[in-house]
């Protein structure tokens, strides 16, 4: 019994910070007050029309969709190869391709901007989607290669005796078979993107900058719950998508969560 | 005996296409090792004020980085990485054992849920949240939080939760059942199993845990640059102070180069004990 309370408890320090948000965003006043007197939503409406914010929306969205879209073919083509050929050294390729993920975001921020300033490339978007691509890439890999290790081959091959040509059999037989874990690696893209932060501060200007840094620079200079009101609305927006996500493609499938019985 | 038919496919694969496969990740890769490696080159160049171009080879930016001020920066992140892997450890255990043990498959996907959620909000939404939270409009702490070292502390320990809580799951998760069962039938109180059998058998998961948390802590950035407010600073704080408002990359540079190797050389032996422990 003890220990269930612990549990909750941790679990209460987990989800704390989130509802914080949510109760602040409807606060009817600058100065944060608990209980709050009153709802409203002039936060939101402040969110939703400060220039800045819509600016770095619309950055957001060309800078995610540019890098999932080329990451997903670049990871997908990667984790087939990894999968399904036989290389020398599958082990060594396979760390390479997941080091990013171990690479300190300033580190990886800093080296992009003085590569950026030696390629006269300062403020330009590709910088942006190059790095986001790469940040990307780890986990459309994995999501695919999960994919590719669960596909029987016996279906392949089936397709093959009845006469189809290698191409077809990928475009007909082996593509759709991956179909949960290409979603997958998209969702992933998409929200480890559309998330992506000290990568992005160092890379972008006040005119190239995506939503979190955006959301940065204002925490830093004004205190009012606009950013809780925003904050609340990229919850929303992520609790959706993994609801959705979690709906069509069984989640824990692609977390590779074994249940005991 | 026939062999088996993943195998026979593999084989009549040519490798050069797998390759050419490989080629366009390999070569985004390689972009990433072109800014490391600009990195370092900066990190061993003389800064010239005013300017983004860098003068001859010197040492003087490690020399920078052991200079009193920056020394007690680099004092102040290994001390609150040791202290957030202490403090992530003792609160992802619970946690942790209940993902791996608890019989019903409601309860699992809910407490993965409760971990994963952090995960999927990102870095800033999380960090200004706990701006609210420490800050004094919620409630009235009874100690100063916010822009001090346990408030970044409390923030940090938040943030690496769901790693460990993945990481000791997977590990307790591979242990029998059975030897706690034996060890309790034998007269064990629950504490004393969980001290003598549980917690060893999870010690790979441990280990590997906190090297992980202490590497990725070593490197955090947004969690001191708000909670700490200017007042705690970590080594990518200074990175980001020498970078992007000093300008002056060669020095930024040093400390990112440390961050770097110290995180690499972290995994490097997490690897190897985990490769040890597979062996």
């Amino acid at each position: 019994m003890t220990s269930r309370l612990l549990v909750l408890v941790l679990l209460g320090y987990m989800t704390l910070p989130t509802v914080v948000v949510i109760v602040a965003s409807f606060n009817p006043t600058a100065i944060l007050s608990f209980p709050p007197d009153g709802l409203s939503l002039r936060w939101y409406e402040n969110a939703l029309t400060y220039p800045q914010f819509r600016r770095a929306a619309v950055n957001s969205l060309l800078v995610t969709a540019a890098s999932a879209g080329l990451a997903l073919p670049i990871g997908t083509a990667a984790a087939l190869a990894l999968a399904r050929y036989p290389l020398r050294l599958p082990a060594m390729w396979n760390t390479m391709l997941l080091s990013p993920l171990v690479i300190p975001g300033v580190a990886a921020g800093l080296g992009f901007l003085i590569l950026a300033a030696a390629l006269g490339l300062l403020a330009n978007r590709i910088v942006l989607v190059a790095a986001h691509v790469v940040l990307v890439l780890p986990f459309v890999v994995r999501s695919v290669m999960v994919s590719v290790a669960n596909l029987d081959p016996m279906l392949e091959r089936a397709a093959a005796s009845l006469g189809a040509r290698p191409r077809r059999v990928f475009w007909r037989v082996t593509l759709p078979l991956l179909r949960p874990g290409l979603f997958a690696a998209l969702l992933f893209a998409v929200i480890v993107s559309v998330n992506e932060f000290v990568v992005s501060l160092f890379v972008s200007t006040r005119v190239t900058e995506i939503l979190p840094v955006a959301m940065f620079t204002y925490v830093v200079n004004y205190t009012d719950p606009t950013m809780a009101a925003l904050s609340t609305l990229f919850i929303a927006a992520t609790f959706v998508v993994v609801f959705l996500a979690d709906r069509f493609l069984r989640l824990s499938r692609v977390f590779q969560i074994e249940e005991r019985e | 005996m026939p062999e088996a038919p993943a195998r026979e496919s593999v084989a009549r694969r040519s490798p050069a296409l797998g390759y050419a496969l490989l080629a366009p990740a390999l070569a985004m890769l390689a972009v990433l090792a072109l800014a490391l490696g600009a990195l370092l080159q900066f990190s061993v160049r003389e800064f010239i004020p005013g300017s983004i171009r860098t003068g001859g080879l010197t040492a003087d930016n490690f020399r920078g980085v052991l200079a009193s001020h920056y020394l007690r920066y680099i004092w102040d992140t290994i001390v609150l990485s040791a202290l957030t892997t202490v403090f992530t450890l003792a609160a992802s255990y619970p946690i942790a054992y209940a993902l791996a043990r608890t019989p019903s498959a409601r309860a699992r996907s809910l407490l993965l849920i409760l971990t994963l959620a952090p995960f999927f909000t990102g870095a800033i939404v999380r960090t200004y949240a706990w701006m609210l939270v420490l800050g004094n409009s919620f409630v009235q702490w009874p100690v100063k939080l916010l822009f001090e070292p346990r408030g970044v502390l409390i923030g940090l320990v938040h943030f690496s939760m769901p790693t460990m809580i993945l990481i000791l799951a997977a590990a307790i998760s591979h242990i029998d059942p059975r030897y706690e069962r034996a060890a309790a039938s034998l007269g064990a109180r629950p504490w004393r199993v969980f001290w003598r059998v549980t917690l060893p058998l999870s010690a790979p998961g441990v280990v590997s845990g906190s090297l992980v948390v202490f590497a990725w802590t070593f490197s955090a950035f947004p969690t001191p640059e708000l909670l700490g407010g200017g007042r705690v600073k970590m080594i990518a704080n200074v990175v980001k102070d020498l970078a992007l408002d000093a300008f002056n990359w060669p020095g930024s540079a040093a400390f990112a180069a440390l961050a770097l190797l110290v995180t690499l050389a972290l995994l490097v032996v997490t690897g190897r004990i985990l490769g040890r422990h597979a062996a």
